[in-house]
């Protein structure tokens, strides 16, 4: 019992040494959890008064928390909606959206699905569980296997609206992250999901093999564009690019907009670029639904 | 002739069974040690999580994982050995001890996730700790004190009765033969029960998840009112929900075994403690 | 002696009060779950939350509110552990206190003791890396996590509380009864079968119940290894969503007060009331079985 009172006094005395650090919490988007944290390492490496918490659990969970008043940032990776707006009003917290990098959502199949392009109105019968098999459109016969997040995903919210317009087919897997996803297609022969650009490639920026990333095109008789023509989604042709949202109560101040700002300078859009995410101006097809 | 067949058949089906348990655990030791042993070095439990989770160590889930258990069992102990105490020399055997005693039961079987919503709403909300350490130790304390009330029953039944009537005889009031004689006879099999509470808390994922637990904190934390990491929690991000799943695999099994490593180290003391003081 | 009777009684109502805790914290988490999920009465329809209406909080248009797949799903799973643990436990119990000399019982007996002690969240991740490919190779399945994979992994946690009660139950059986049975000429094992097991029936009642009791409310272990998909589940390869993981999982997703926050306390509930059901019904058995055999 001595030894636990001793260790206990051990634990508070370690903490009082740290009283002037800031803290900040972000939660949120899976799509961005891993691009923040690097963000916020690099960034207190650059200023040790701060310490920056990350979290993921999905946008839901990010704006979730933004409005039980919990955190600090809620990384999105969707607009935040007219429900969640009026609740932020009810309890008098202002949601305020902060635009730090784009994302073009990347649809991927496994290597032995025919299709090497799809149009966006297939995409959103094959989801929407309209079309069931393969063959339906013209390939090889196969019950198709959908992979998708879960209802906590910024993701699901945004594929849903952007590409369905309706409910998920009731047999979809709901995964926990893109990266589940990622590794989930690539063992299954009839798969098809929807992941964010970033888990593409792999640390060096070569694209994971075992996997087809599908060109997307948005109307008949228009070319297809791959998710991995940069110019080509620069030039706002791709579908499904969209921003990615930090959202904060009311306007940010002290640290936090001290670490927006990071993110906006050029060493923050590098670290952007490494990991393979689109700069903010490079939105281009900007996607808005809380219309 | 067949009668015979039967037993020896039946007994190796016996047999079998008892081998199958014992190569679970086989299996579950092996698998974790072969391939998360390479990664578990003092660097690895010394060390920050490093470049988004793929490198680095994990001291933060230690230490966080070490302060929330050591604050739970400091809150459920006292608790615990108080009602254990009050149920075994004071209660007497009327309906009052017995729905005392059937609550404590059935709280014994409670899901572990429902504790973590009663601390949710009690702890986080109610009592307004927030997102913390504290909240996360009083939820896992309350975890736990049913099976340190159970425990600490059963080490005060061991006393002799003698050793009680002994110390009344001489003079001292009930409580001082509580004080004096009962409980220091009772510590060994008090003590494993506590250390076994301490195994339980360290090892419990669903009732720190929404009471405080985050995915990564760049310090330590300062006071009982910030977030903390855990190892269980830990583990559980690096398996389902990382962004480099395939990646951070040998730092999860080296996790795993870090955790597994400090319970049953935990369980052995106890183990230990109740060998050693056996009358 | 005035100061020494003051801190006699002192003590007496404080471990009093400790005592109340214990019965507080059970009504408290009751009346918790009570309160919070009349709330969500408010807006969900009680005859759709029972129904098998699909569980879609975030639906496009109208959210729904059906647990009818979960509880499946959750009796689907526990159902499959206890298929695989009992005839394991029961087998492991009865080698244990009939079979095993005093040596072999010495490494079995700590070595369950070690089984129960490995903390769910590493059976879990065991499930995902270890048992999923063994179960996606055998039977050609894309990925490994279902409802098999959580049964399996439920059994490996409800067995320790299973061998160590039935252990318990076998060992109350009076020697007169193995004796008169040997006496009579069975061999051990026809006097295992047919003479002890029999007679401590309503122990391994409770020791099924008790582990039943155990694989209902397993939260981290289903969250990992099951595949949570909230679909009506048609056969073991197919992945499923318990009631533990649903909680787990939308709890930290819901901004509190909405209808979504309060059904999932509501869920909280239906768990909680099972669970608390088989525990009580476990206790029944128990103190009719004391009563009788003795």
């Amino acid at each position: 019992m001595r030894e636990t009172l001793i260790l206990s006094l051990l634990i508070c005395l370690v903490g009082c040494g740290r009283q002037n650090v800031e803290n900040i919490t972000i939660k949120g988007s899976d799509t961005e959890v891993n691009l923040v944290l690097q963000l916020a390492e690099a960034y207190m490496d650059t200023d040790p008064t701060v310490s920056i918490s990350v979290s993921g659990g999905g946008s839901g969970v990010g704006i979730a928390g933004l409005l039980n008043g919990r955190i600090d940032v809620a990384n999105s990776s969707r607009e935040i909606m007219k429900e969640e707006l009026a609740m932020a009003a009810q309890r008098q917290l202002n949601a305020e959206p902060f635009v730090f990098a784009a994302d073009a959502l990347a649809i991927i199949c496994h290597p032995s699905v025919s299709f090497d392009s799809l149009q966006l109105d297939e995409l959103g019968r094959i989801f929407s569980g309209e079309v069931q098999n393969w063959s339906q459109l013209g390939g090889r016969a196969g019950q198709i296997s959908l992979y998708g997040r879960q209802s906590n995903s910024g993701t699901f919210m945004y594929f849903r609206e952007r590409v369905l317009g309706k409910d998920y087919a009731p047999g979809i897997k709901q995964m926990n992250g893109n990266a589940q996803i990622l590794e989930a297609i690539k063992a299954d022969a009839n798969a098809i999901g929807y992941i964010g650009f970033g888990y593409l490639t792999d640390e060096s920026g070569a694209l994971w093999q075992g996997i087809k990333v599908i060109k997307l095109g948005s109307e008949r008789g228009k070319n297809a564009i791959s998710p991995l023509d940069r110019a080509a989604i620069k030039a706002g042709l791709y579908p499904l690019t969209r921003p990615l949202f930090q959202f904060t109560n009311g306007e940010p101040t002290g640290k936090t907009r001290a670490f927006f700002a990071f993110e906006k300078s050029a060493a923050g859009q590098a670290i952007i670029a490494k990991n393979g995410y689109l700069p903010a101006a490079e939105a281009g097809l900007v996607s808005n639904f809380s219309q | 002739m067949t009668r015979k067949l039967y037993q020896v058949l039946g007994i190796a089906a016996l047999f079998a069974c008892a081998l199958v348990v014992l190569a679970i655990l086989g299996v579950v030791l092996f698998d974790l040690t072969a391939k998360g042993g390479p990664t578990l070095s003092w660097h690895f439990l010394s060390q920050y999580p490093k470049k988004g989770m793929t490198e680095g160590g994990i001291l933060p889930a230690i230490f966080g994982t070490t302060a929330v258990t050591l604050l739970s069992t400091l809150l459920a102990t006292p608790l615990g050995i108080g009602c254990a105490v009050f149920l075994h020399e004071y209660a007497p055997d009327n309906r009052i001890s017995r729905l005392i005693r059937a609550s404590i039961r059935n709280l014994a079987g409670v899901p572990s996730i429902v504790y973590g919503l009663f601390g949710l709403a009690i702890f986080m909300q109610f009592f307004g700790m927030g997102a913390s350490v504290l909240a996360a130790g009083c939820t896992l304390g309350l975890l736990t004190l049913p099976s340190i009330i159970t425990t600490t029953e059963e080490a005060l039944r061991n006393v002799p009765r003698l050793t009680r009537e002994g110390a009344l005889a001489l003079g001292a009031t009930k409580w001082e033969t509580i004080r004096t004689v009962v409980l220091p006879a009772a510590v060994p099999g008090i003590l494993t029960g506590v250390i076994l509470a301490l195994s339980r808390s360290a090892g419990e994922t669903a009732p720190i998840l929404f009471t405080g637990v985050a995915f990564y904190t760049r310090y330590l934390p300062a006071s009982v009112l910030d977030e903390f990491m855990a190892l269980p929690y830990h583990l559980y991000i690096l398996s389902t929900q990382h962004h480099a799943i395939e990646e951070v695999r040998p730092l999860a099994y080296a996790t795993a075994l870090t955790l597994l490593g400090l319970v049953f180290l935990l369980n052995l003391t106890a183990f230990w403690v109740r060998a050693r003081y056996k009358q | 002696m005035k100061q020494r009777l003051f801190w006699d009684i002192f003590f007496a109502r404080l471990l009093a009060g400790a005592a109340w805790v214990s019965v507080l914290t059970l009504a408290g988490i009751f009346l918790m779950l009570l309160f919070n999920s009349i709330r969500a009465f408010q807006s969900i329809s009680p005859t759709q939350f029972f129904s098998i209406a699909a569980w879609n909080p975030a639906a496009y248009g109208e959210a729904t509110y059906g647990i009818g797949a979960m509880l499946v799903s959750t009796f689907l799973v526990t159902m499959g552990a206890m298929l695989i643990a009992v005839p394991l436990g029961i087998g492991t119990a009865a080698f244990l206190s009939e079979i095993a000399s005093p040596r072999v019982r010495n490494i079995l007996k700590p070595a369950i003791e070690m089984l129960a002690a490995v903390p769910s969240v590493v059976i879990g991740f065991l499930g995902i890396v270890l048992v999923a490919p063994v179960l996606a190779d055998v039977f050609h399945l894309p990925n490994g996590l279902n409802a098999l994979n959580g049964s399996i992994l439920l059994a490996v946690m409800a067995l320790p509380t299973l061998i160590s009660v039935t252990e318990d139950a076998i060992h109350a059986v009076p020697k007169d009864y193995k004796e008169a049975s040997y006496a009579l000429g069975a061999n051990r094992w026809e006097t295992l079968v047919r003479v002890t097991l029999p007679s401590c029936t309503s122990g391994i009642l409770v020791a099924v119940m008790l582990g039943l009791g155990r694989a209902l409310g397993e939260t981290m272990t289903v969250l990992m290894a099951t595949g949570n998909a909230t679909a009506m589940p048609h056969s073991f390869f197919d992945p499923v969503r318990t009631i533990t993981a649903t909680v787990a999982i939308e709890m930290g997703e819901v901004p509190s007060g909405t209808p979504h926050f309060y059904s999932l306390f509501a869920c909280a509930l239906v768990l909680f009331l099972i669970t608390l059901f088989v525990n009580m019904a476990a206790e029944r058995v128990a103190a009719g079985f004391r009563q009788k055999g003795q």
